[in-house]
């Protein structure tokens, strides 16, 4: 994995370096037609600007855009990593913090409200959030805690021609998705048509989320942190996994998104359930471009004659911690806002995420997170246990896939290793 | 030595271990006491891009005042240790009781994460422990009887598996294994099987990280073997030579009662070494279906959105407690033969 990774990172540099000799170019040219900067908007001076973010393209351009809006002058340094998650909760809890921003989600935020590691934002977004819509500031109890600037959602990916070719209409549910793989299978043109990321660990855990949430079940009895998904939801969810999973490529337990993405652009998978975010690598210039040409996205499809698209509405965004100087804080919100609110980055990267920016003119490759969101797909929990459960999922999950144990078991497993966890952490 | 001498002798070194090994230990064991404060829950309106909502969250003022009033968190014994994610006593009660036959029994105890860790992890010191000190002591003989001028070539080629990091080590093989690896793929097409993967079953995955370790942990065993074969006196060799003793017999009589008490050394080293077998699940990716006691302990670190310290702590305790298990007879042994020595 961390092959594929390294190449996906050359693969970056690359495209950094480009991307940088271009922007030097394009500079001197305005710089010779105009005196003054182009990126005087937020020209930061004083103040260190040091960001924690997860690893995709698509949040290598947002920094290079707050890079650029921060000004050459600024102290401005970013950590891109997979662990962010891991390493937030030390790296804010430190005072001074280790870091000045985190780039957050919905998913990620909730452990550190729950340590109140994040700074309000109110008086900052009164002062420099003029552009920002007010769709983009999440909120909790009233006062504002992060800046969302793109929303993500896992939905179908899947190749034309071979579609076409066997005469499969676009699936719209999980079923159809199985028999779909299970005709391209029985065809001969691909042994393992489906593609998913099953990654034991977090991965596998948010497969579960998926299509629990797609039979319309609930993780929690109302109010408390009882687990609830021991139960015939929770159930038909694991089946259709285990399912999917047999239409996957045998090593699905060690494959992660960018194992999965590989998988495609190998042209071994012709249906699969991916992030919206992976147009930014997948619909790029690099790879095989006949693969390319025959990628079209979908919308998610339900399950178990559910009506909610078995995925979950992600937003991404950007958050200040708590124990930074004022300078720090007021630096980096100004840097990261510049760029959460700039439209000619949205537009000259349409395809890259769906921005939640002001005057976006979605792209194409947008069709499959906007039709979650029309579908009235469920955003991932933001509650502050559900980590734990997330946790639980995946190791119990993995002997039930393997066939060594039932789905009520597993499922049993899960409750009781959620509920070991939870008291621990003083939920229960 | 005078103790006076002794003491100041070793000094440094006791103040070293108390400060960065004594003290650690004794604080993750104080930690593994503890739990959490109660987190105060309450539901607020949380507001983000797709719409607003009530949400349970927890409630920052009630519970950062309880935090502080103990930051160590709640007492709970040996509440941890416990629970069903370590010990489960409980679980294993109720198992016992409600069981259908001894094979129904394993399973239940299996089925609890920390037992299904410790099968992993004493299958694989007790396969991998074993094969290392014999291989390590045949490549030791054969490096041994090679001429002068490829000695030294061969021995750095043979030490070679030590000094690759480990999880470059088990990530380069990782991939080789893969299904369209060199490894895999020839595999397959040796058996004839197209879906044959080692990283899917269990089983395979077990041999796998089991050669790997075998792999890894030859080349310290062969050292110290070669180090010792150095010293083998050579008057009884060249006696037993003259009295006609076949390459075996010289081998059986003379060499192995010489370097006896080293090969004690090095399986003692192994199988703590072994015990704490972690890199391999990561870089093969491995952790679905193979999950040692030293994982444990990262994944309540790090595969979690909240620490779990308390748990962490309680498994490095039950870590070293195996491992003081796992080597007490091999110190006895030691105790004694260092005692007829005298």
């Amino acid at each position: 994995m961390q092959y594929y990774l390294l190449i996906e990172k050359c693969a970056y540099c690359a495209l950094y370096f480009r991307g940088t000799i271009m922007k030097k170019f394009i500079y001197v040219v305005l710089f010779s037609l105009v005196s003054t900067g182009v990126f005087a908007s937020c020209n930061v001076t004083n103040g260190t600007i040091n960001i924690l973010a997860n690893e995709f393209a698509t949040l290598r351009i947002l920094m290079e855009e707050a890079k650029n809006c921060a000004g050459p002058d600024a102290d401005f340094s970013v950590t891109h990593s997979v662990d962010h998650q891991k390493l937030q909760g030390p790296a804010l809890e430190a005072n001074p913090s280790e870091f000045t921003a985190k780039i957050v989600t919905n998913g990620s935020i909730t452990p550190l409200m729950s340590a109140d590691l994040l700074r309000p934002l109110d008086d900052l977004v009164a002062k420099y959030g003029q552009n920002l819509q007010k769709s983009q500031l999440i909120t909790f109890d009233g006062k504002i805690y992060a800046v969302a600037f793109m929303a993500n959602a896992q939905h179908l990916w899947y190749r034309e021609s071979v579609f076409n070719e066997l005469g499969i209409a676009v699936p719209t549910t999980y079923e159809e998705v199985i028999a779909a793989a299970e005709k391209i299978r029985a065809s001969g043109k691909m042994q393992n048509p489906y593609g998913g990321a099953f990654k034991a660990g977090w991965n596998l855990s948010q497969e579960f989320v998926n299509m629990y949430l797609g039979h319309g079940g609930e993780f929690f009895k109302p109010g408390t942190a009882e687990p609830s998904i021991n139960n015939a939801k929770g159930v038909a969810a694991l089946n259709v996994i285990k399912k999917l999973t047999e239409l996957s490529n045998p090593d699905f337990l060690t494959h992660d998104t960018n194992a999965t993405k590989i998988e495609w652009e190998s042209g071994n998978v012709a249906v699969m359930n991916l992030w919206g975010s992976g147009a930014a690598t997948l619909l790029d210039d690099e790879g095989d471009q006949a693969i390319k040409a025959d990628t079209r996205l979908a919308p998610p499809p339900t399950v178990g004659g559910g009506s909610n698209p078995a995925t979950t509405l992600w937003w991404d965004g950007l958050a200040i911690a708590k124990n930074t100087s004022d300078e720090n804080a007021e630096a980096s919100f100004r840097a990261l806002v510049g760029a959460a609110s700039s439209t000619e980055m949205a537009n000259a990267n349409p395809n890259a995420a769906v921005w939640l920016i002001k005057g976006y003119t979605p792209g194409a490759a947008a069709v499959g997170v906007l039709a979650s969101a029309q579908m009235g797909a469920t955003p991932y929990p933001s509650i502050p246990h559900m980590g734990l459960l997330h946790g639980a999922l995946s190791t119990e999950m993995v002997e039930f896939l393997q066939g060594n144990e039932s789905a009520e078991k597993a499922l049993a497993d899960v409750e009781a290793a959620y509920r070991a966890k939870a008291t621990e952490q003083g939920f229960l | 030595m005078p103790h006076k001498t002794f003491f100041w002798f070793f000094f440094p070194s006791g103040l070293a271990m108390i400060l960065f090994i004594g003290l650690p230990i004794f604080s993750s064991f104080f930690q593994s006491l503890h739990i959490e404060t109660e987190q105060i829950l309450i539901e607020v309106e949380t507001c983000d891009p797709f719409g607003c909502e009530m949400e349970v969250q927890v409630d920052q003022e009630a519970t950062g005042l309880l935090r502080e009033e103990s930051p160590l968190g709640r007492f709970n014994g040996f509440g941890t240790y416990l629970d069903r994610n370590h010990l489960a006593f409980d679980d294993l009660g109720a198992g016992w009781e409600t069981k259908t036959s001894i094979r129904n029994f394993i399973s239940i105890v299996l089925n609890l994460p920390f037992y299904k860790s410790l099968l992993f992890t004493l299958t694989f010191c007790f396969s991998v422990t074993p094969v290392v000190v014999c291989l390590g002591f045949v490549v030791a003989l054969s490096v041994n009887a090679l001429a002068k001028s490829i000695k030294g070539p061969v021995i750095f080629g043979t030490i070679l598996p030590m000094i690759v990091t480990p999880l470059i080590g088990s990530l380069v093989l990782f991939w080789m294994i893969d299904a369209q690896g060199i490894l895999g793929a020839t595999l397959q097409k040796i058996l004839d099987d197209p879906n044959l993967s080692l990283k899917a079953s269990r089983n395979l995955t077990w041999i796998t990280l089991i050669i790997y370790g075998i792999w890894h942990n030859t080349p310290f065993a062969f050292v110290v073997f070669y180090a010792a074969l150095q010293t083998v006196p050579q008057e009884p060799v060249e006696a037993a030579i003259i009295d006609g003793a076949s390459r075996f017999q010289r081998v059986r009589y003379i060499v192995l009662p010489h370097v006896y008490p080293v090969a004690t050394f090095i399986a003692l080293i192994c199988l703590m070494d072994n015990f704490r077998v972690f890199e391999p699940i990561i870089g093969f990716s491995a952790e679905g279906v193979a999950q040692s006691l030293s994982w444990m302990i990262y994944k309540d670190l790090r595969n979690e959105t909240l620490m779990l310290f308390g748990s962490a702590g309680a498994t490095s305790m039950l870590t070293i407690l195996g491992v003081a298990i796992l080597l007490t007879p091999v110190l006895i042994r030691t105790w004694k033969e260092f005692r007829t020595d005298r």
